[in-house]
């Protein structure tokens, strides 16, 4: 199974991506981990614009038929966006998790802390080695 | 290392995602749980669940040798019938629960779950010792379940039109696709069809029959993850969640497989007991008022947040679009409408207790 990536952000080991968008980084979840949960039926936030979140620390949950995924931030931040629409259509996760299905966008505290996630050939390569 | 049914690279050709799961690499889903979810409710879905087990005890005692051991009464049967029944310790909680077939008087089909196979094996083997032959024949032995309104249609296609005469729980020995069968009238999914038993060695062919026979009415092969949703809906025990050797059939809702009135079985004593004594708690369904989804082992609590028991079961019904689950309440808690909440991780999301089955199939 060779599951997309795309080549203009970048990964998590916890199979989250994250994408720079002006001052801040909107974080996600990849196709990979998509079609490990299967239909997503549930996508909790716990998070709210202002709020601040540690790097590796849960700010939500995604939950499929079968099983439930914790929501990790990648970088420590400032919530600055939430992404409402998955209350109500969690479905979109399964549709386009790179695009509409995004989770939230934090303002992180170091910039630089992006450049110590995976590129795309790195996360590629965690995928082929671990699967 | 972890066994194979003869069907894992059809699975695997099939594109399913493939699990362990009682020591099988079993497949958990195809296209989609939803999708197969559906396919049964409104169509059909194949199954493999070779990984059961199967026992089969020959001998003239066989049927007396197996009423020791099971709550049900297998002495009612006739040739050709079968029974669901709980095989109980002494203590009367569950070791398993099991599908009892009388194919003669002197022949008789044990099925459990494959998950409790090297404990239910020995169980019969030491009680049928010196009294009938009994065999484990669960390594030589398939078992498909064809599952949905079209099911016994597809198996008339295949040279099962007799099976439309087949009642429910009935049994019969037939010739499919060219593979003998024993075919019963059973399931696990809420629906009509049937379960079919084969030689091993057949299990291929019958397999890529039954789909083919079955493309054009909807047929698809359906994995592990809906056959829970589709038997959560129903209101099916799966043991391991709802039931295991801390729960009694009684407060499982499972008295109905009880029967006091027969002479002894293991574990009666224990049951009797239980019954007077009355029960502490029920196993109920649940169906989710707030935004999340009881799972097995989340924490049920009174709207006071104290603790009054536990979800064994739970997932968003794909058939009704609501988040259910199934959870020991205790008495008091029990009643339809009651208000409770589920600790989801540290959240406490409302629910209510609903009647089941969730899903009744329309008849």
């Amino acid at each position: 199974m060779s599951s997309e990536i795309k080549s203009d952000r970048v990964y998590t080991k916890d199979h989250e991506w994250a994408k720079a968008d002006g001052d801040a980084v909107v974080i996600g979840i990849t196709a990979f981990a998509v079609e490990q949960l299967g239909d997503i039926t549930l996508v909790n936030l716990d998070v709210a614009e202002g709020d601040t979140v540690e790097a590796g620390k849960p700010f939500g949950t995604v939950e499929s038929v079968k099983t439930l995924a914790d929501l990790f931030a990648p970088l420590s931040g400032k919530v600055a966006r939430v992404n409402k629409a998955l209350e109500e259509r969690p479905e979109l996760v399964n549709d386009d998790c790179y695009g509409e299905a995004w989770m939230v966008a934090i303002v992180p505290t170091d910039r630089s802390a992006i450049d110590g996630l995976l590129d795309a050939a790195a996360y590629d390569k965690l995928l082929s080695e671990s699967h | 290392m972890l066994a194979r049914t003869p069907l894992y690279n059809r699975h695997v050709a099939l594109g399913a995602r493939m699990v362990p799961f009682a020591g099988y690499e079993m497949p958990v889903q195809y296209e989609g749980v939803k999708q197969e979810h559906l396919a049964v409710r409104s169509a059909a879905g194949l199954f493999d669940v070779s990984h059961m087990g199967e026992l089969e005890l020959v001998g003239p005692e066989a049927g007396a040798v197996i009423d020791g051991l099971i709550t049900n009464d297998a002495s009612k049967l006739v040739d050709g019938r079968a029974l669901y029944t709980c095989a109980c310790n002494e203590r009367g909680t569950i070791l398993d629960d099991l599908i009892v077939y009388r194919l003669r008087a002197d022949r008789w089909l044990v099925v459990c779950n494959a998950s409790n196979r090297s404990k239910i094996a020995p169980h019969f083997q030491a009680a049928a010792a010196g009294r009938c032959a009994i065999e484990d024949a669960s390594d030589r032995t398939a078992l498909l379940a064809l599952q949905g309104p079209k099911a016994l249609e597809i198996a008339g296609r295949v040279g099962g039109a007799s099976l439309v005469e087949l009642k429910s729980f009935g049994l019969a020995e037939l010739v499919l696709a060219g593979v003998h069968a024993l075919v019963a009238r059973t399931g696990y999914t809420g629906e009509d069809g049937v379960e079919i038993f084969c030689a091993s060695n057949d299990v291929v062919a019958l397999w890529d029959a039954l789909l083919d026979a079955g493309r054009d009415l909807g047929l698809v092969p359906a994995g592990l993850a809906a056959r829970d949703t589709l038997r959560l809906e129903a209101r099916l025990s799966l043991y391991g969640n709802d039931i295991d050797e801390t729960t009694n059939p009684l407060e499982a809702g499972l008295g109905w497989t009880v029967k006091l009135d027969k002479p002894g079985f293991l574990g009666k004593n224990a049951l009797v007991a239980q019954k007077a004594a009355g029960l502490a708690r029920k196993l109920v369904g649940l169906e989710m008022v707030g935004r999340g989804i009881a799972r097995h082992g989340y924490p049920l609590l009174d709207a006071t947040g104290a603790s009054i028991g536990t979800c064994t079961s739970g997932s968003p019904s794909p058939t009704l679009g609501t988040n259910i689950g199934l959870g020991y309440v205790a008495v008091g808690h029990d009643a339809v409408g009651t208000k409770l909440l589920v600790d989801c991780r540290g959240k406490s999301i409302e629910a209510v207790v609903v009647p089941t089955p969730f899903y009744k199939r329309p008849t």
